[in-house]
């Protein structure tokens, strides 16, 4: 003991900030992500409380274990169908990425976003919803789409913003819009549609509806306004919602530490605004369908809103606009302790006869070629900055539902 | 009383405040998909009492009350109108708005135009502007010119009852976002600028006559509510009370129009009364550097420049914050306006 009583006081105070523990040549201490052994995370009650799921929120339900097998309470009840429809739309979602990645490399398009790594999510939680649920996806999740089966010519088309692009060349690469396919517009704005997702699912509470609402946002967004917004309203109004946190523990080149993250989860946010939340495997496939669709249920039951956090890593940069190796290692994907999802659901499935090696590969090459062949029929309907464009006289529409009078005179002013 | 452009036939007088109540109660009787919602608008019926009763008429299903997080109310709404709701959702102050700007800007103006119009946001901001009741800085404040600046959205602001009532069921109806402004110091009557004398409530107006049922008064279209050779002003909300006190205060014929509907406007209007006064004040409550009337001049000059007989006044708020002691010296009275009209009459 000193002889002051509390020599911190007198102490020059420091700004404390937030590092990761490793930077490029260096190797990341995963020992921050606290994991669960498969299998060892109860399974609560649908009409569990958010205090009840708080000490869940530190764990992490996780149900393939390193053997590949299926172990624990969330590990039953899951349909082989299931399983082959996730693993290709998967290996599809996979494919696509790196096809499109090829084509903003040979300047077909100006931007790409890859959710390499993060498949298992977006893939999972769809074959959990219903026809009908609206999700409000962020820009990294295209596996909606693909699991939906939305035509990837569609897809491609909008991100070469060509004469056949959906959205008629107005907005960036990938920020889909598929009301049909309940996948709602993508912004550019990040987190406002996590509260709109909210608003959605108590319309359709509003309604008497039975379709529920999801909401999607990375680790870093969560630090936005419209996060603690949607918890509130979520909350207020046990909205009929899914808050998915996906936490691929990067923002950009920032760390999840400087997103609030330190010490801490973002499940834990959750279940301190009165939802009942969970932290899960993301890159376990079974532990995403099974926690989507106990959190659906709940939705479905009234029981209100369900926060999950999805802790997996962003495998590739962030956009092709980015380089990672100027921020953290070169091959942290690769000691990312939760590993890749396709890998993990590929060894579960071969386990038990569902899948094959050869299937696997045959299924690649299947993918490779179908999206191979559908980008050259989306390139046919013109590549971004070819003649082969959405016409100039239609950037003047749908900005009101009908066009008033001064935009009326612009587009003449442009000739068009 | 401005040009009704619905037949309508029979009514009392009502405040603002009725007009603006009647027509929610409207058209939640007229359509399910109505909601309304904001902070204190269910049970308690609204700070100002707009949404008086309406709660238990309809029940809280579809009237009710919102944490105060202006963002989620504006993120919700739009939600809710994605889905195929029209909520009018209230943001207690305009001053108050802009934690919800991102929402306003980013998303309801633009969902429409960004999903190739596979989605909408059919909804309505209601929310009282406007100074002249000691507001100070953040109870007075002004602020259509940030959403007309923003394209996708409706910018309309009301200065009576009956227009009130009207130009809100037709926003309410309008399958584009709207920014719904009340000038709150004409809720229980209309204001002249003449704050040392006593203000008459909406009762006392002889032509004040707001329908009980459903009527609308088109957006788009501007009302003249003074003809006039002399000078036209163009203004919206309090000061058209202002400007036709000014008028009548000085002798001037002057031609007064209420625009209602900021943006998109009624041009023709406009250019059809300075094209036959030849000259033009705007006026507005709202500070001047880029303020709407900005853009109200630059029209005024693209498309009236050969029938100018003097340059453009503007009158308007000054470039402070709104304060609270100088109530007076800050908001454009009547003799401000008088003032102008003598500069532009002399050119
Ligand atoms: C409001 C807003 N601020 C900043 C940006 C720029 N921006 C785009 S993506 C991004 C990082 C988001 O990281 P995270 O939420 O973790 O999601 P991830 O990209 O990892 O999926 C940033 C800062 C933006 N699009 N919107």
């Amino acid at each position: 003991m000193s002889s002051s009583p509390n020599p911190a006081v007198t102490d020059p105070l420091r700004l404390h900030v937030p590092e990761p523990s490793a930077r490029p040549g260096e190797a990341t201490d995963f020992s921050y992500l606290q994991l669960s052994p498969a299998g060892a995370v109860d399974k609560p009650a649908l009409d569990v409380t958010a205090s009840q799921t708080t000490p869940l929120t530190t764990q992490l339900v996780r149900v393939l274990d390193d053997n590949g097998d299926a172990v624990g309470p969330w590990a039953a009840d899951i349909d082989d169908e299931v399983l082959r429809q996730a693993m290709h739309a998967m290996l599809k979602t996979r494919a696509y990425d790196a096809r499109m990645l090829i084509a903003q490399r040979q300047k077909k398009t100006s931007f790409y976003i890859q959710c390499l790594g993060e498949e298992a999510i977006a893939v999972g939680q769809t074959l959990a919803l219903r026809e009908g649920d609206m999700q409000f996806p962020t820009y990294r999740q295209q596996g909606i789409l693909i699991t939906k089966g939305v035509s990837l010519v569609d897809m491609m088309c909008q991100v070469l913003s060509n004469a056949a692009d959906p959205l008629k060349g107005r907005q960036l690469p990938i920020m889909y819009s598929y009301k049909d396919a309940g996948f709602f517009s993508i912004s550019g704005n990040l987190t406002t549609q996590y509260i709109q997702a909210v608003g959605w699912a108590m319309a359709s509470a509003i309604k008497g509806d039975t379709k529920i609402a999801t909401a999607w946002v990375g680790d870093g967004a969560t630090a936005e306004g419209d996060f603690h917004a949607a918890l509130v309203f979520g909350h207020v109004y046990r909205a009929p919602v899914i808050l998915n946190v996906v936490n691929n523990q990067w923002a950009i080149s920032t760390f999840q530490a400087i997103a609030g993250g330190e010490n801490t989860t973002f499940a834990a946010r959750g279940a301190a605004y009165g939802i009942p939340s969970l932290r899960v495997d993301g890159n376990d496939l079974l532990a995403v369908y099974a926690v989507s669709r106990w959190a659906a249920e709940r939705a479905r039951s009234n029981l209100g809103a369900t926060m999950i956090e999805w802790v997996t890593y962003r495998a590739g940069p962030h956009s092709t606009s980015d380089d990672p190796s100027k921020y953290r290692p070169a091959d942290d994907a690769q000691h990312f302790p939760l590993g890749d999802p396709i890998e993990r659901l590929k060894a579960h499935m071969i386990k038990r006869g569902l899948w094959s090696d050869e299937q696997h590969e045959q299924a690649r090459s299947e993918y490779d070629a179908e999206i191979a062949r559908a980008l050259k029929e989306a390139e046919t309907h013109g590549l971004l900055g070819s003649d082969n464009r959405p016409g100039a006289a239609d950037m003047f529409n749908d900005v009101y539902k009908d066009m008033p009078e001064h935009l009326r005179r612009q587009r003449q002013q442009l000739g068009v | 009383m401005s040009q009704n452009d619905t037949q309508t036939t029979g009514g009392a007088p009502m405040t603002m405040i009725q007009a603006l109540r009647s027509a929610m109660d409207v058209m939640l009787e007229r359509d399910e998909n109505v909601v309304a919602f904001g902070q204190d608008v269910g049970y308690f019926g609204g700070v100002f009492r707009c949404t008086d009763g309406l709660q238990a008429k309809y029940g809280k299903q579809r009237v009710f009350d919102a944490p105060i997080s202006e963002s989620g109310i504006a993120g919700a709404a739009i939600g809710m109108a994605a889905y195929g709701l029209r909520p009018v959702a209230e943001i207690q102050f305009a001053d108050y708005i802009y934690p919800a700007y991102d929402q306003i800007v980013s998303e309801a103006a633009r969902l429409r135009y960004r999903s190739g119009g596979m989605f909408s946001a059919p909804l309505v901001f209601r929310t009282p502007c406007g100074g002249g009741i000691y507001g100070g800085q953040t109870h007075s404040q002004s602020p259509e010119a940030i959403f007309a600046h923003v394209a996708g959205l409706r910018t309309v602001m009301p200065s009576n009852p009956y227009d009130a009532k009207g130009l809100l069921i037709a926003s309410i109806e309008n399958d584009d976002p709207v920014i719904f402004l009340e000038p709150k110091r004409l809720y229980n009557g209309p204001f002249d600028g003449h704050h040392d004398r006593p203000v008459t409530a909406w009762s006392k107006h002889a032509d004040n006559v707001v329908p009980e049922g459903y009527y609308t008064v088109p957006l788009d279209k501007a009302a003249v509510v003074r003809e006039g050779k002399a000078v036209t002003i163009l203004t919206y909300g309090t000061t058209v009370w202002v400007a036709q006190a000014a008028a009548e205060d000085a002798g001037i014929d002057a031609e007064v129009i209420d625009l209602r509907s900021l943006w998109p406007l009624d041009l023709d209007a406009i250019v059809a009364s300075v094209k036959k006064t030849g000259r033009c004040i705007v006026l507005h409550e709202a500070t001047r550097t880029c303020g709407f009337g900005a853009e109200l001049v630059a029209l005024v000059q693209e498309h009236c420049f050969y029938h100018l007989e003097a340059p453009v006044e503007r009158v308007t708020g000054w470039d402070t914050p709104y304060p609270h002691a100088q109530e007076w010296d800050y908001f454009p009275g009547p003799a401000r306006v008088i003032d102008a009209m003598h500069r532009v009459l002399e050119d």
